[in-house]
């Protein structure tokens, strides 16, 4: 049994966020393509969403009431964990439809797992996030899972 | 040699690189990114804070910044003859405004018939430390 990760901990994998629908525009596509230095007129001019467009469509707009002192707004779908500082995490994206101004795209967010392992220093807890986006006609467009680790 | 894009794949070969590119990104990029995220995260634009407070030498560049060059150092050699099916990477060092970063990759798999190839892709600092790894799948598309 886990040192760090009780049942009720455990008893939160699979749960998921209220679905997320937004509306993909040209403007926003070309802030996204100036801000990132994107090269491609396509971008630029936003006539196609780059990859990883996804990432600012679905950021919680959160109020400023919302956001902690350093500026972080709390993710609901996490439980609270007995470990708090975070370290580097990764991601992995499919990409299965391309994106266009004019989208509509809803993003339902499932927290798929939460474990524990023994790193150098002590112990680690690494949970998973698994965004699933689609069209308005139920498909995939999308899927992104973010591991985090925390120490 | 038809002269179809679709004659691409059949070029690749592993151990190919990628073009590499150069980033320098300000405060004003900064800025500008974290605002389209709305990522109000003080360590990317309070350098009192981030020094002071969080320990960090200078202002951190958001980790997602650093995949998004990733995917844009794929997509520039992809051009028009393919697209990013799949990738997986992780912020691994941090890095913090006024570094110059690089970044590129090398072809480790290409499977000619299905027209797929795998590439691993890097965001390297000054040192030539990689602070963000990637692995990517790339589809060259069909004649």
């Amino acid at each position: 049994m886990s040192a760090l990760l009780n049942e009720e901990l455990l008893s939160t994998i699979g749960r998921s966020s209220e679905p997320h629908r937004e509306l993909v525009t040209r403007r926003d596509i070309r802030k996204y393509a100036v801000a990132t230095s994107n090269r491609q007129r396509k971008y630029l001019d936003g006539d196609e969403a780059p990859p990883m467009f996804h990432v600012p469509l679905f950021w919680d707009v959160v109020e400023l009431d919302q956001l902690s002192a350093d500026g972080v707004s709390i993710d609901s779908l996490l439980p609270k964990f007995p470990l708090e500082k975070a370290m580097a995490g990764g991601l992995k994206i499919e990409y299965h439809k391309p994106v266009y101004p004019g989208d509509w795209l809803t993003a339902t967010r499932t927290l798929t797992d939460i474990y524990e392992k023994q790193g150098r220093s002590g112990a680690l807890i690494f949970y998973e996030v698994v965004m699933d986006v689609r069209n308005d006609d139920g498909e995939l467009v999308i899927r992104e899972k973010t591991t985090r680790i925390l120490r | 040699m038809s002269g179809t894009q679709a004659t691409r794949v059949t070029q690749i070969q592993v151990g190919d690189k990628l073009p590499e590119r150069e980033f320098k990104p300000d405060n004003v990029q900064s800025m500008l990114y974290n605002a389209v995220l709305w990522n109000g995260h003080r360590i990317h634009f309070d350098e009192p804070y981030a020094r002071d407070v969080e320990g960090y030498p200078g202002l951190v560049i958001a980790g997602p910044l650093l995949g998004d060059w990733l995917h844009q150092c794929l997509e520039e050699w992809l051009g028009d003859d393919g697209r990013i099916t799949s990738i997986e990477y992780s912020n691994r060092i941090a890095s913090y405004i006024g570094e110059t970063l690089r970044s590129g990759g090398t072809v480790t798999r290409c499977d000619t018939n299905k027209g797929e190839v795998e590439v691993d892709v890097f965001v390297r600092n000054e040192a030539g430390e990689v602070i963000t790894p990637g692995v990517a799948i790339v589809k060259f598309h069909p004649g």
